[in-house]
């Protein structure tokens, strides 16, 4: 059947030595109940949940302790049965080290789950099944932790052709989706059927590397069994980086979506393996979203993949892999594409798929970067079709306006590039600083043209203002001119006084009179019954204020 | 410490520059054997002269002088400067071309990766227009080392027992001469400067680049864009000329397979510094060089047109690049 299949390729990518051998030797392992859970309130693409629990609060295994912030967000869940000890910033796995909000959780040991209603996915709208999954906390678990229930919609005006399922899994050293396929299939296999009911693809194709043939062979059979129409295992050529979501669509349907548009309005939508895994769990058992497998591996002595609470301190698992002492480093994510951690108290969160440990030998030092020859093997490589030398320069030069022109917002940051480089330039490093420099500056611009239109605003608002009481004015000027006429009318005859002789006079009276009511409502407030301290207090204001009115009109320093 | 991606693929500028060089040699080893060993005197005169150059500069820019010493490039623009100059010629201009193509072409501009001009083409430039008559002298069939040498460093020459033009030169001043009554055929029977497709011999080292230059395609340190459209380019302009007037026309073989074409269309034209970088743009970049090599070998004042054709296409290697911008994924179809 895949013999008949059409493949497309991609333009570019890298064959960097895979490194998949060692953590995979063993099955997944389980990783113990830390001490203290830290569970980031943060995990997902969108607004970070509300929290749910106080700190002295009771909660179970699988019980919701972050509420999702409006429909773009995901909720968040207590990993196992504890006591909150604390809501409060804790240091978080993320290349800028800050703090983010999370809830310390310090487990009882008894792992209870917690009672909960079967959901009928079946018989329940799609939006409902949408929120419900939302509120389990189902994110995208390839690394993106865009919030599952947003992408399980088809587009408007397109109906869906193709459901990917990404087991590519492309990155070197990691493992954790390979494993995952191997030992979960079915789970995996029903929770791509569950998308599909949702979504009504005409085809769903589970796309993974030829270097997994256990995982193909294991899904493969997994899809067999539960016969679902239209599924369908694809072998797609291992290289890096196939398993980038636009990349494998691109390899399995031709259809190339560009960046900024979404692929629902090509009739495509891609999902990662653990995704449909999590899909599966939430609505077949009930289980939100709080686990995920990890790949411990690198300079490590037992390499493998383990199945992790969210919530876990990182130093634990790479305890449990036994990191080798010459180890300088750690670093989330793949070789690739991952980032140093800051520190290893920060927890696993959704989007830990790897944990890699690094020494000199295993990540050398780059050698002294030279200057770009424009050797094009960069753009050789791109699998976005950039040329990243041109962005390199324009990026050096501080020229962003043109590298945007040269669609630096394209870049995927898939490192490719930089591995291939002959001159040993960072080229990421430049991408990476010149789209945070382009998101500073409209930051900027659009604070400042928030101040702007305030300023206008406010400016509008006293010419409207003035124009008001220059009309509200002259209408009592005019009514004050009639009472007079009509007074000096009627008393013309009675006393040819001088008050009424002048309509002028009568006006300013009545202006005068205005006055004096307005002073006396002007009284200081407040002032009744005020205790004997408070008065001394106040008559002491009273003196500094005369005094500094003194020497503000004498201009003169008073004796100390 | 640095940021992802952690691991590298094995490469260096180093590897680059020698692997070219190292494609360079099959060409050298011809050209030796066919017209004796002045060349590889005028190698290590440029090798040495471009080295010092290379570390006179770099200490003057406060750059760190091993690292990129031993990056390579100067050795390359040596080589070439080597291999297109005429092997019998005076050391000083060996040394002058070398200088200059490494002091002003390269590091004035900035540089390695800086120069717009072709370092090596520029040296050949500067030295043509300044000495057109010794540039022109091509070593005499069966000339010995120690006579080649002698040449090199002063003997008297202007003999034509010595030295002789190249087929090109010969051609081209075979055909002005007698404009009346001269035709390829009969210049290319007269002179023993000729063989049997274009200049004695050069069909030898035509062949030995085309092997170095396969294998820089098959090492990709270059695509095929540049070496078939500056071939085809030169080819093409050839063909239509030569099938209306076999008199006076050379033949595209003729053309391809005599002066620098070759070298310049695997090693010269690819130098990717000051070449053209997208697909499109090397077309356009490369069928230009081949374009304008022909007008300045068949109409122009000098022997070969390669070195100003392709300093005339670096400078237009900014503006073709920009026009030339291949799209991204995704917007293939203009979205």
């Amino acid at each position: 059947m895949n013999a008949l299949r059409k493949l497309f390729g991609f333009h570019g990518g890298v064959k960097p030595a895979p490194n998949k051998d060692l953590s995979t030797r063993e099955p997944i392992a389980q990783i113990a109940l830390p001490e203290r859970f830290v569970v980031p309130l943060h995990q997902s693409v969108g607004g970070t949940p509300r929290p749910l629990v106080a700190p002295g609060a009771q909660v179970q295994k699988g019980q919701r302790i972050g509420a999702a912030d409006g429909n773009v967000s995901a909720a968040v869940h207590a990993p196992t049965s504890g006591t909150v000890l604390a809501v409060e910033p804790r240091i978080m796995a993320h290349p800028s080290g800050l703090a983010g909000p999370a809830v310390v959780i310090a487990p009882d040991g008894l792992d209870t789950a917690c009672e909960r209603d079967p959901f009928l996915w079946r018989s329940a709208k799609p939006d409902e099944v949408r929120d419900f999954l939302r509120d389990a906390g189902v994110v995208g678990l390839g690394g993106a932790v865009f919030p599952s229930h947003l992408k399980l919609r088809a587009g408007r005006e397109h109906p869906m052709q193709t459901l990917v399922i990404n087991g590519a899994e492309c990155e070197p050293f990691i493992t954790c989706d390979d494993m995952l396929m191997r030992e979960r299939a079915t789970g995996i296999v029903r929770g791509a059927a569950i998308m599909g009911e949702l979504m009504q693809p005409r085809e769903v194709l589970i796309g993974i590397e030829d270097n997994k043939p256990q995982a193909v062979a294991a899904m493969r059979a997994a899809v067999q069994a539960a016969g679902v129409r239209g599924m369908e295992v694809v072998v797609v050529p291992t290289r890096y980086p196939a398993g980038g979501a636009k990349q494998l669509i691109r390899v399995l349907t031709g259809i190339e979506v560009p960046h900024g548009t979404r692929s629902t309005d090509f009739g495509v939508q891609c999902f990662n393996t653990g995704t449909a895994y999590a899909i599966w769990q939430a609505l077949e058992q009930g289980m939100p979203l709080i686990s995920r497998i990890v790949t411990v591996a690198g300079n490590v002595a037992r390499p493998r993949n383990f199945e992790v609470r969210i919530g876990t301190p990182l130093a634990q698992l790479f305890e449990a892999a036994q990191a080798l002492p010459d180890t300088e480093r750690y670093i989330m994510g793949g070789p690739m594409m991952g980032f140093r951690l800051p520190d290893l108290a920060a927890p696993v969160q959704k989007a830990t798929n790897c944990l890699l440990a690094g020494s000199p030998a295993l990540f050398p030092p780059p050698p002294p970067e030279m200057p770009c020859i424009r050797c094009g093997d960069c753009a050789k490589v791109c699998p976005a079709d950039l040329q990243p030398f041109e962005l390199y320069w324009f990026a050096r030069a501080h020229n962003y306006g043109k590298a945007q022109e040269y669609s630096l917002f394209d870049c995927i940051e898939c490192g490719c590039c930089s591995y291939v480089c002959p001159s040993r330039i960072p080229l990421v490093d430049y991408y990476r600083y010149a789209k945070s420099e382009i998101w500073a500056r409209e930051r900027d611009k659009a604070s400042a043209d928030g101040a702007r239109t305030r300023y206008e605003a406010r400016l509008a608002r006293a010419e409207r203002d003035k124009l008001e009481k220059a009309a509200k004015l002259a209408a009592k000027t005019a009514a004050g001119r009639q009472k007079a006429e009509q007074a000096m009318a009627g008393g013309a005859a009675a006393a040819p006084g001088e008050a009424a002789a002048d309509p002028k006079k009568a006006l300013i009276e009545a202006a005068m009179e205005r006055a004096r009511a307005q002073r006396e409502a002007a009284q200081p407030k407040n002032v009744e019954g005020l205790s004997a301290a408070q008065q001394a207090e106040i008559s002491k204001a009273e003196a500094r204020r005369e005094l500094a009115r003194q020497m503000a009109d004498n201009k003169e320093v008073p004796p100390e | 410490m640095n940021n992802s991606p952690y691991i590298l693929a094995p490469a260096s500028v180093t590897a680059v520059m020698l692997k070219v060089l190292a494609a360079l040699l099959p060409g050298i080893a011809v050209y030796v054997w066919i017209f004796g060993p002045g060349l590889l005197v005028q190698i290590v005169l440029a090798t040495l002269t471009a080295l010092a150059a290379e570390a006179a500069m770099l200490a003057a820019r406060g750059r760190a002088p091993g690292r990129f010493l031993a990056d390579g490039s100067a050795i390359v623009t040596a080589w070439l400067i080597a291999l297109t100059f005429p092997p019998i010629v005076p050391w000083w201009i060996t040394v002058g071309g070398t200088a200059f193509a490494i002091v002003v072409a390269k590091h004035l501009y900035g540089g390695l990766g800086q120069n717009p001009f072709n370092p090596a083409m520029a040296g050949y430039a500067v030295m043509i227009v300044a000495f057109p008559a010794l540039m022109s002298q091509w070593p005499a069939e069966g000339l010995t080392a120690a006579t080649q040498i002698g040449l090199i460093f002063g003997a008297e020459r202007a003999l034509d027992a010595i030295t002789a033009a190249t087929a090109l030169d010969a051609l081209r001043t075979g055909l002005h001469e007698n404009a009346a009554t001269a035709t390829v055929a009969g210049v290319m029977g007269a002179s023993p400067a000729f063989g049997h497709i274009a200049g004695h011999g050069w069909e030898w080292i035509a062949a030995a680049y085309l092997a170095g230059g396969l294998y820089l395609l098959q090492q990709r340190l270059i695509t095929w864009h540049i070496p078939l459209a500056l071939l085809a380019g030169l080819a093409l302009t050839a063909l239509p000329f030569w099938l209306a007037d076999p008199a006076h026309y050379a033949s595209p073989l003729f053309h391809l397979c005599g002066g620098a074409s070759l070298l310049g269309a695997f090693f010269i034209a690819t130098d990717p510094v000051s070449g053209a970088t997208t697909p499109r743009g090397k077309l356009i970049y490369a069928a230009g060089i081949g374009l304008i090599t022909w007008f300045i070998r068949t109409f122009g004042a000098y022997p070969d047109g390669i070195a100003f054709a392709t300093l005339l296409m670096n400078i237009c290697v900014p503006f073709i690049d920009m026009k030339t911008q291949p799209p991204v994924f995704g917007r293939k179809d203009g979205r």
